[in-house]
């Protein structure tokens, strides 16, 4: 059975200038200890649908699906309440800005004990000691000083990691890592992606990468979905779709990457994207 | 004969860092003496991480801030704007591209004026005129005569960082600062502006200063290659001779780090993979 089973799933948002489609019938499902990547540029829905699923949208937000199932448990169904025992326990979730998603005005101890204190029902001396643990997975040095320290006396990376280890600190079954390396240079990119690769192959969880980098998705995933414009494009695993892309749109994202440049001009996606497809490759969508 | 449009000698920066109430005055040594030369039309690409000391370089080079000491030339001529002062000629032959399109419009500023105002302020062309030069301008970089009147809102993206490239280009400059243009950008709009900066390379027979991260961009833009790691260029030299063969062990690292998107590195992971 598939740890979460999304058909169908439509996020439309209430504007002033009417409603606007931001995800159209997206189906996914993601098995458990199998890390999923959706790929998309800004504006493809890649982060709504999971918000949606995180039940983090704003009240503008209309959800509507057909079926929408986390470990067997109806996601639809289900009030508030029931819902946040499982967000940030069963389910837990990474955003793209490290520095921007902890408190300032919290210790990062705080922080991660806060969680453990709502959905473990830990004591202070437990929640301590799993703080400290929690720190050492993800590479802290120090970690029993480093809990009395703020977000702004980290760095971007460790903050990253700070993230990660509340993330994880209730032994979810599924991780959404929402853009985890984009704000941070290269060589922290490869340790934070290690990191989670390697958790997630120690704990067995299932994973879901959200990235708009090829890169990023080459070097973690074992399959991958292409949204574009709200709407799935193609779903493959991860080396049929860099061997063989079927759809027009993850033809001319690949061919836009510079390392793929062929001659001194790179292929833009608006040039490929209306052209029809290569013979035999077969029609997009 | 290729022509040598900038050159700088061993150029260093230091900031001091004033003390407060507990701490004494520190000195910071952001550039710790590098040396450059970068030949008309051609490409130099400054790649570190960040806080290596790209960005103060890229705002001497621009001639936003003076270098401490050090020598730099610009198409032949030494400058020295802590001495000298900048004049308008000097302004007209440096211009700079920021990396968040969102951050350097004037949001309250029509396009049309954001167009105009290096030609305002660095010349006294009449007013008609400057509208000429703006419109021709718009067509150059990719975007329409319809858009003058708008606002920088109105645009997305890559359409806003057109237009900073368009505004850097008002003055005829001979030497174009890029910093981390295309880093804010998706990847399809990424494409499209590195075109337009070839295409424009190849017209006005631009020099570039490209100063980024991303290692894929720079191996397919740059002619030269700068590896800067705590302030000093740890690696110069021909995009070829850097990619090919890595002297110094961050630029090893810096390789090792970046993400590759080719089939046979896929293949090797996922058999690692299986295997353990």
């Amino acid at each position: 059975m598939a740890l979460l089973d999304i058909q169908n799933l439509v996020v439309e948002f209430q504007t002033a200038s009417g409603s606007f489609r931001a995800v159209d019938g997206v189906s996914l499902h993601v098995e458990e200890r199998e890390v999923l990547a959706i790929v998309g540029e800004s504006g493809s829905g890649k982060s709504v649908s999971m918000l949606a699923v995180m039940g983090l949208l704003p009240w503008t937000a209309t959800v509507t699906a057909d079926k929408m199932s986390f470990a067997g448990r109806d996601l639809l169904k289900m009030n508030s309440a029931e819902r946040r025992k499982i967000v940030g326990k069963d389910m837990s979730m990474i955003f793209q800005e490290p520095m921007a998603s902890l408190n300032p005005c919290f210790t990062i101890g705080f922080q991660i004990e806060e969680v453990l204190r709502f959905h473990m029902g830990m004591d202070k001396a437990q929640r301590r000691a799993r703080a400290i643990e929690l720190l050492k997975q993800v590479g802290i040095a120090d970690p029993a000083e480093r809990l009395d320290s703020f977000p702004h006396q980290m760095s971007g990376g460790q903050c990253q990691r700070v993230m990660i280890a509340i993330a994880i600190a209730c032994n979810p079954r599924l991780l959404i890592a929402d853009e985890p390396t984009t704000a941070l240079d290269v060589t922290i990119q490869k340790q934070i992606l290690d990191l989670l690769v390697s958790l997630q192959a120690k704990y067995g969880m299932g994973l879901i990468m959200i990235t708009h980098n090829m890169g990023v998705v080459a070097e973690t995933a074992d399959r991958v979905i292409v949204q574009y414009k709200g709407r799935k494009m193609e779903e493959a695993d991860v080396l049929s779709l860099f061997e063989s892309p079927k759809s027009n749109y993850t033809r001319a994202l690949l061919s836009a990457l510079p390392e793929n440049a062929v001659g001194d001009r790179l292929p833009t996606v608006s040039d490929m994207l209306f052209e029809p497809a290569p013979s035999a490759a077969g029609a997009a969508r | 004969m290729s022509v040598r449009v900038l050159e700088g000698k061993d150029i260093r920066r230091d900031y001091h860092v004033g003390g407060g109430l507990f701490r004494g005055a520190r000195t910071v040594h952001a550039v710790k003496g590098v040396s450059f030369s970068v030949d008309k039309g051609k490409t130099l690409a400054i790649v570190g991480e960040s806080g290596c000391g790209k960005s103060t370089l890229a705002r001497i080079i621009t001639l936003i801030d003076p270098a401490t000491s050090g020598e730099l030339f610009i198409d032949g001529n030494k400058v020295d704007i802590a001495r000298d002062g900048l004049t308008k000629e000097m302004r007209r032959k440096v211009q700079i591209v920021f990396q968040n399109p969102y951050g350097s419009l004037n949001p309250r500023q029509k396009i049309g004026d954001v167009l105009g105002e290096p030609l305002l302020i660095n010349t006294d062309k009449p007013a008609e005129e400057r509208r000429d030069l703006a419109m021709k301008m718009l067509k150059k970089v990719g975007l329409g005569t319809e858009h003058y009147n708008r606002y920088p809102h109105m645009f997305s993206g890559g359409q806003r960082q057109r237009i900073a490239i368009a505004r850097a280009l008002m003055l005829n400059p001979s030497l174009l600062v890029l910093d981390e243009p295309v880093s804010a950008l998706d990847l399809s709009v990424q494409a499209q502006v590195l075109n337009l900066l070839a295409d424009l390379q190849d017209e006005f027979q631009l020099t570039y200063v490209f100063i980024s991260h991303d290692l894929s961009v720079v191996r397919y833009i740059a002619d030269d290659v700068m590896v800067m790691y705590f302030g000093e260029a740890v690696e110069y030299g021909s995009r070829d001779e850097v990619f090919a063969d890595p002297k110094h062990s961050y630029t090893k690292t810096l390789f090792a780090a970046t993400p590759r998107a080719d089939v046979a590195s896929i293949k090797a992971r996922l058999a690692k993979k299986k295997a353990a």
